[in-house]
């Protein structure tokens, strides 16, 4: 499933994360900023464009290989993967759905770096339940004009522009009223929230984002009118593995911590890797990252052979979000007393893990997914 | 080559500015004891401008002739000149050994010779001896960073070539008042020869040198017993060429800062020596510092586990034992 | 400008262990690595190309068919080509082999203006493969290269001495050592490993070169390796308990002995 290149690639991403994320990773936390520096040397590698293609600044790469640096970043810094959003969510629906006009501006502008995106589907009235959105993108001459409010969207308080999904008609059945538009941020009318004060990923800043009576011009609907929930659906889809290479990277860091603290700490007169227990705790937990790594890079390879990833790519995602969690946790009580503290880089690991399993899709919405291609309708 | 021609055992006299670099002396000590066993001459091979009053020192740590070039075209080092000259006299008077001195100098110019007259070099030797049958040069030397000796001969060129790092040899006492026999050669040297020019020689102090790049590491922890103690760590690390450690207990007492922990939640280190005083060996403290090359602990507790990876433990309070080993090393130190 | 880069992939000697049982050297699991000094010779030679346009950057590595991984390496981090120098005629050959063999494939590839090395490799250790390759060619040679600037068709360059530095001049073509401190070494991109995956690297082998088999590979060695062994293990350490002046003129002596004073 994976050749040579992405040997090469992981190796790079390995070594990128081991000098520039891990270190910084802790305060990153601490203070909710994310280093400039580290920005600027993640750009010249090109990590965050790997999918992008070639004719638009990026690598032209696969998604084995976003993955590959998905999964290396968080496993030393999970909000790491935030920078990389280019790959998934803010990259996606101009990949699929622009325009050469709107790939060239936003495409290219998140490429090279001078532009950062951001995805607003999420409301205070529609989580999960997507079609439930109540912004409103009214048609007027060569604009349409938007009235909404968005939650919780990553990037939300430093993004340049924004896929934003509204009702382009509202008395639409179900969600064929729904269209996308990119949104610059510069725009009147525009406006963003507090930056939220989260439990977890404390590095990417996530807020509101409103907009009264903004003014877009039709050349920024991305795609047909109408085509906003397929566009939103569609970019999710491919996301899935990317976001599920974060619970992946976040689960083995965690049992990283758990096998260097387990052979250093001693009680009973011999390191606790001895005891049984432990041993049991180390070879479940190792099993489960592997099925979780399989479910991922086979999600990756089918979607670079072209094939539908629909349930794989869910199945990826509901298994990593939970594994993360589920690995964080007993990763956490292996350290006992001391992985409560600060000092030790579970504490922020547990913390961090706990959005994978809600965020581009909770669990249970991944579980409706992959029980509806199952069963069908 | 015939080998049966070639004889005597010659050093190459490093020399800057008018001084003989130390390991020169140290090489000498060694060559005579190669040149006794094969039952040759010690000789040394030595350029510069104005360089005749040095002659007197080789001659006394053991050389039995003494090469000198003299000429304004060889007042600083430049590997072309050296070279060039070193090559040519070699050819000419056909040593069997020639010894440099493994420092910048002597790493430049040493491969340069051996590629121009075609001969086997030996970098960075640790030992030499001599094969009592055949009197050739057996050179034994680190390879995979340390991990791996091994012996190696030049079964066919002469001279048999070796590098020697400074430290390793040892030197005789001087003889005052040796005889010994000085040749002054023709310098056939002509400014297009050397195609690199020297503008510049800046002496200049190392700076900081962080933890991890550190040879030498001098560690602090909680039976200091107060933040002064690190002033006289800091005279110690001084005198040994090293910087300053400490352990995490030193750190959260507000001692000295984060950047000097060593250990799990500090910095991983390997230097040449750590030396531990005052720290009890906590694991997450050992986890930060037990492969270093050589550890040396001073506790007043005989129980510390920090004893259990030390390689010399002394027992004791080091504030008695930090004073002696400062005048020890500042005594040691020779003037640059 | 044309610039040439010589590099070489050795094993991480910093993870290389002894194997306590049979005195040997464990490799497996030991990853190759490009060499660091020579990391820092490519950087070198990047950042010329960064600042002077035209430049080309072809790294050039003698060694067995898998050195081929760290070249693409090179590639990825910005070489504009990579020629691996590969033969069984070439194996077991000590410096002075392994400079001629490498001399003859700069000379083939010619017109160079600069030629970078790292002072020396991880596993050898001998800093002799750069002055010996610049001998051949016939060009100057600067070692421990700290710093280094560009005038015309000359370089300016800091050479590290062990208690301060030189500045040294000289007119291309020359060779250039490279220590670390010269620069950080700039990461890959992953666009790079992609275009380095997409072509082929050339493989040169003894016939491809000027050469004549008697001057390659380990029967043209001059050195020779009579034997190998592992040193000694550390062994246990010693706890003294009595008067410091004693214990500590105990220690000195100790020390001096091992020569590490």
């Amino acid at each position: 499933m994976l050749e040579k290149k992405h040997e090469m690639i992981r190796k790079l991403a390995r070594e990128f994360a081991e000098a520039e994320l891990a270190p910084r990773a802790a305060e990153v936390d601490e203070t909710g900023v994310y280093s400039d520096e580290a920005l600027a040397l993640i750009r010249k590698s090109k990590f965050h464009a790997v999918t992008i293609p070639k004719k638009y600044g990026g690598c032209g790469g696969d998604y084995r290989s976003a993955a590959i640096v998905v999964e290396e970043f968080s496993r030393k810094c999970a909000t790491s993967a935030t920078p990389l959003m280019p790959n998934s969510l803010s990259g996606a629906p101009l990949m699929y759905f622009g325009n050469e006009q709107q790939k060239q501006k936003y495409l290219r502008g998140m490429a090279e770096g001078t532009m950062i995106g951001a995805f607003g589907i999420t409301e205070p009235g529609a989580g999960s339940d997507t079609a439930a959105i109540t912004t409103t993108a009214d048609k007027d001459g060569d604009y349409y004009i938007l009235n909404g409010r968005k939650c919780f969207i990553t990037n939300g308080p430093i993004c340049d522009f924004i896929t934003v999904f509204a009702k382009t008609d509202v008395n639409a059945r179900g969600v064929s009223g729904i269209s996308a538009f990119i949104v610059e941020s510069g725009w009147e009318g525009f406006s963003r929230g507090k930056i939220e004060d989260k439990l977890g990923i404390r590095g990417s800043k996530t807020c509101d984002i409103i907009m009264e009576n903004v003014r877009v011009p039709k050349e920024n609907l991305l795609g047909r009118e109408g085509e906003g929930f397929k566009i939103c659906m569609a970019t999710l889809d491919s996301g899935r593995i990317t976001v599920a290479s974060q619970g992946l990277g976040i689960a083995q860091g965690a049992l990283d911590e758990a096998i260097k603290y387990t052979k250093e700490r001693i009680q009973f007169g011999k390191p606790i890797s001895k005891l049984q227990n432990t041993q049991f705790e180390i070879a479940e937990m190792s099993t489960k990252v592997e099925c979780g790594r399989l479910l991922v890079y086979q999600a990756a390879w089918m979607k670079d052979m072209g094939q539908n990833i629909t349930t794989k790519a869910a199945m990826a995602k509901y298994y990593c979000g939970d594994l993360c969690n589920d690995i964080a946790y007993r990763s956490l009580q292996l350290h006992g007393g001391y992985g409560f503290m600060k000092d030790y880089p579970i504490e922020r690991i547990y913390r961090d893990a706990r959005i994978v399993s809600i965020y581009e899709g909770t669990s249970e919405i991944q579980k409706v997914v992959i029980a509806g291609n199952i069963l069908g309708k | 080559m015939e080998l049966k021609n070639y004889k005597n055992v010659w050093v190459f006299a490093e020399q800057r500015a008018g001084v003989i670099t130390p390991v020169v002396l140290e090489l000498l000590g060694e060559g005579r004891r190669l040149a006794d066993e094969i039952g040759v001459k010690l000789c040394a091979i030595l350029l510069g401008e104005n360089i005749a009053s040095l002659t007197d020192t080789l001659i006394e740590y053991g050389a039995d002739i003494v090469y000198t070039a003299d000429s304004p075209l060889l007042k600083n080092y430049t590997t072309e000149g050296y070279a060039k000259v070193i090559s040519d006299v070699i050819n000419e008077y056909m040593p069997e050994i020639v010894l440099y001195g493994a420092t910048n100098i002597g790493r430049d110019l040493a491969p340069r010779i051996a590629a121009r007259i075609s001969v086997g070099l030996t970098a960075d030797c640790t030992k030499l001896e001599i094969d009592p049958e055949d009197k050739k040069l057996m050179q034994t030397r680190p390879a995979f960073g340390g991990n791996l000796m091994a012996t190696i001969i030049c079964p066919d060129t002469r001279p048999q070539m070796s590098t020697v790092r400074p430290g390793v040899m040892q030197k005789n006492q001087p003889e005052k008042g040796k005889n010994g026999q000085i040749v002054k050669l023709q310098v056939a040297l002509a400014d297009k020869d050397i195609r690199t020019i020297v503008r510049e020689i800046v002496k200049s102090k190392k700076e900081l040198v962080s933890l991890t790049d550190a040879d030498v590491i001098v560690s602090g922890g909680r039976g200091l017993g107060n933040p002064e103690g690190f002033e006289l760590l800091k005279k110690l690390a001084d005198a040994m060429g090293g910087v300053v450690g400490a352990s995490r207990a030193a750190v959260d007492s507000g001692w000295i800062d984060h950047s000097h922990q060593v250990g799990q939640t500090g910095t991983t280190v390997k230097p040449k020596i750590y030396v531990a005083c005052g720290i009890s060996g906590a694991i997450q403290h050992l986890a930060g510092m037990q492969t270093s090359d050589l550890i040396i602990a001073i506790n007043k507790n005989e129980r510390a586990p920090i004893f259990d990876v030390a390689d010399y433990g002394l027992v004791g309070d080091l504030y008695e034992y930090i004073p002696l080993l400062i005048a020890a090393f500042e005594a040691e130190k020779t003037p640059a | 400008m044309k610039i040439l880069v010589c590099a070489k992939q050795v094993p991480n000697t910093n993870e290389v262990k002894i194997d306590p049982v049979k005195g040997t050297l464990i490799r497996e699991g030991v990853e190759s690595i490009l060499n660091p000094d020579d990391a820092n010779a490519l950087e070198a030679a990047l950042t010329i190309k960064d600042h002077i346009e035209g430049t080309t950057v072809t790294v050039i590595s003698m060694g067995p068919p898998q050195a081929k991984e760290m070249l693409n390496e090179c590639l990825a981090m910005g070489a504009d080509n990579a020629v691996l120098l590969s033969d069984r005629a070439f194996g077991g050959a000590d410096t002075w082999a392994t400079s001629n063999t490498i001399a003859a494939a700069l000379r083939k590839i010619g017109d160079y203006d600069i030629i970078f090395a790292g002072r020396q490799a991880i596993d050898g250790d001998t800093a002799q493969v750069g002055p010996q390759i610049a001998e051949r060619l016939d060009i100057p040679q600067i070692t421990y290269v700290q710093d280094i600037k560009l005038d015309g068709h000359k370089v300016v360059v800091q050479r590290q001495l062990e208690d301060g530095y030189e500045v040294i001049e000289a007119q291309m073509p020359v060779m250039l050592t490279c220590i670390k401190e010269l620069n950080n070494p700039r990461y890959m991109t992953v666009e790079g490993i992609y275009d380095a995956y997409a072509s082929e690297i050339p493989v040169w082998g003894l016939t491809d070169l000027p050469l004549d088999e008697t001057k390659v590979g380990l029967k043209a060695s001059p050195t020779k390796v009579f034997r190998s062994f592992t040193p000694a293990p550390k062994g246990k350490g010693v706890v003294w308990k009595g008067s410091p002046r004693e214990l500590t003129g105990k220690l000195w002596e100790e020390l001096k002995e091992k020569h590490i004073i």
